[in-house]
């Protein structure tokens, strides 16, 4: 079993410049933060390392920081510019019984993150959530498809704190 | 001439009684056998997640009871709990014991509702009758408690919304006396059916490995061989004082991980649950439920991550606060969800009629699968 710290020193020496940090000040489990260009090997040796062992993805939400610019759109709503999503990943290791979160933020104009399907495949459909509710792209992901939201849905991704709900859908009037 | 075939596509559901709600199927055939199962979901998706951030952490919790309806009692543990964690505050002894109590008769209760459709499923009508008679009982011992039958909200932030009926105590005994002869009853009646087994066992085969990767939980990967089960596992509010053991599949009518072994770990566990419950009912400590519930539910800045394990598998909450008295984010980690995916692996190579019983042996409930 390892804590924390020395879970991020051994990544921080395997790793370097992709894990960018660790944050403490929680009221639970510390943070560990990556470079969502290199999530997927990171996730990947924290699978295969005989240390380390994190054979189970409990967890991966997708969240809107909305720690953007916040400017009115023409309708007199509010919409945010720039700033993150971020990535949550909470993994397991049921061998050693050890567990760690890491954290990984991608731009809200152009939100991507490496897939980590190929590592462990219950992150499949937690992928198609996270796209589906907030736009993140998973490169490589096999089938990148919305998931709770109909195929055609197109005003947007739900779980955004900017999100507006369309007038109509297929006709239908959407408020009620 | 050689004959150019093709695979047949054949949808199976929204509304098919089977699928036990509004799950569609699409799969590919060839012939009688499976060559490939997609699941579509999302019918009864119902935004809670994006409720949630509109809501004060209280008012949350009667949205937790509408995901997993067959165990609201757990979905309310597994919140309060998170919550509890992120405030940073104890309970009472009292609401400890009666947490425990309520959630072990709730997995008793959602355990009989799967095994009855389960035999339901494969063509048994009479063990679905005894399992709601059954379940019933419990019911009644919910209703006294809370008013409430099926959605319960009986659990809050730092206590509970009713402190237990004086008749409880005696009635729950009573329910464990004439519970406990029908598992035999049950298992005489449907576990060592031979038709059942029959249509049960070397069907829909889960490695051990397969499970751990596509993240299956609860019963369905105990079904495995693998005794993981967060009672034990990382023990929250006061299942370490218990003494219960985590029944696992062993392939005893087949093989380790087939749709009997996951059939045969619930009605198992349903008798674990008597244990908890006869080693709690006795010593519930006097005490007030309304004691420690916060009158103003605030937040430090922090994310929490709360796992319980519910009678469907690991139902996890992760909850983010800004500070505020509204969650900035949650999300739930639904165990039906995330078990829902291994069904393509499962049916792969199966019969047809084979789909109904791995699904059922799966276990899920759509108003969690698509929240």
């Amino acid at each position: 079993m390892k804590t924390p710290d020395e879970i991020f020193d051994i990544l921080k020496n395997n790793f370097n410049d992709d894990v960018i940090g660790i944050e403490k000040e929680q009221p639970t489990e510390p943070i560990i933060f990556v470079n969502p260009s290199a999530i997927n090997k990171v996730c990947l040796f924290l699978r295969d390392n005989e240390e380390l062992k994190f054979d189970s993805l409990m967890n991966l939400s997708g969240v809107d920081d909305a720690n953007g610019e916040k400017v009115k759109d023409n309708d007199g709503s509010e919409i945010i510019k720039g700033g993150t999503l971020s990535v949550y990943y909470h993994l397991y290791s049921i061998k050693y019984k050890h567990k760690i979160t890491l954290k990984t933020s991608t731009s809200r104009e152009e939100p991507r993150v490496e897939s980590v399907e190929s590592v462990w495949k219950t992150a499949n459909w937690h992928e198609r959530e996270a796209y589906d509710m907030f736009g993140i792209i998973f490169n490589n992901h096999p089938d990148l498809r919305r998931i709770l939201m109909p195929y055609d849905w197109e005003a947007g991704y739900p779980l955004r704190k900017d999100y507006k709900n369309p007038e109509f859908y297929q006709g239908m009037k959407v408020p009620y | 001439m050689a004959l150019k075939t093709e695979t047949m596509i054949l949808n199976m559901g929204p509304q098919h009684p089977s699928t036990h709600g509004v799950l569609r199927l699409e799969l590919e055939l060839e012939g009688e056998l499976i060559v490939d199962v997609k699941p579509h979901i999302g019918y009864l998706h119902r935004c809670f997640e994006k409720h949630a951030e509109a809501m004060t952490y209280p008012q949350v919790i009667p949205y937790t009871d509408r995901m997993d309806y067959l165990a609201s009692m757990y979905n309310n543990f597994g919140y309060v709990l998170a919550v509890e964690k992120l405030l940073g505050i104890e309970v009472p002894e009292r609401v400890e014991y009666i947490r425990v109590i309520m959630g072990e008769l709730q997995r008793i209760a959602s355990h009989l509702v799967a095994i009855g459709t389960y035999g339901l499923d494969i063509g048994a009508f009479t063990p679905f009758l005894y399992c709601f008679r059954d379940r019933e009982k419990i019911l009644n011992l919910f209703e006294i408690t809370c008013g409430a039958r099926l959605l319960y909200n009986y659990m809050w932030v730092g206590g509970l919304s009713h402190d237990i009926h004086p008749d409880f105590v005696r009635l729950t005994k009573d329910f464990i006396k004439e519970f406990r002869p029908t598992i035999k009853e049950l298992n005489d009646l449907l576990s060592y059916n031979k038709i059942f087994i029959e249509r049960t066992a070397n069907i829909g085969i889960l490695p051990l490995a397969t499970a751990i990767n596509y993240g299956v939980t609860g019963p369905s990967l105990r079904g495995s061989g693998l005794a993981f089960d967060l009672r034990k596992e990382e023990p929250y509010s006061i299942y370490d004082r218990f003494d219960f053991d985590v029944p696992v599949g062993q392939g005893l009518m087949g093989t380790v991980g087939d749709c009997w072994d996951r059939y045969y770990v619930r009605v198992l566990e349903m008798e674990q649950s008597l244990r908890i419950i006869e080693q709690a009912i006795d010593k519930i400590p006097d005490g007030d439920v309304h004691s420690a519930i916060p009158r103003r539910i605030k937040p430090p800045v922090g994310t929490v991550y709360q796992r319980v394990e519910n009678p469907r598998g690991e139902l996890g909450y992760f909850i983010i606060s800004d500070g505020s008295t509204n969650p900035f984010r949650v999300k739930v980690r639904a165990p039906s969800f995330v078990n829902l995916e291994v069904l393509g692996e499962l049916c792969k190579g199966h019969l047809v009629a084979d789909v109904i019983a791995i699904l059922g042996s799966i276990d899920i409930v759509l108003g969690e699968v698509d929240r």
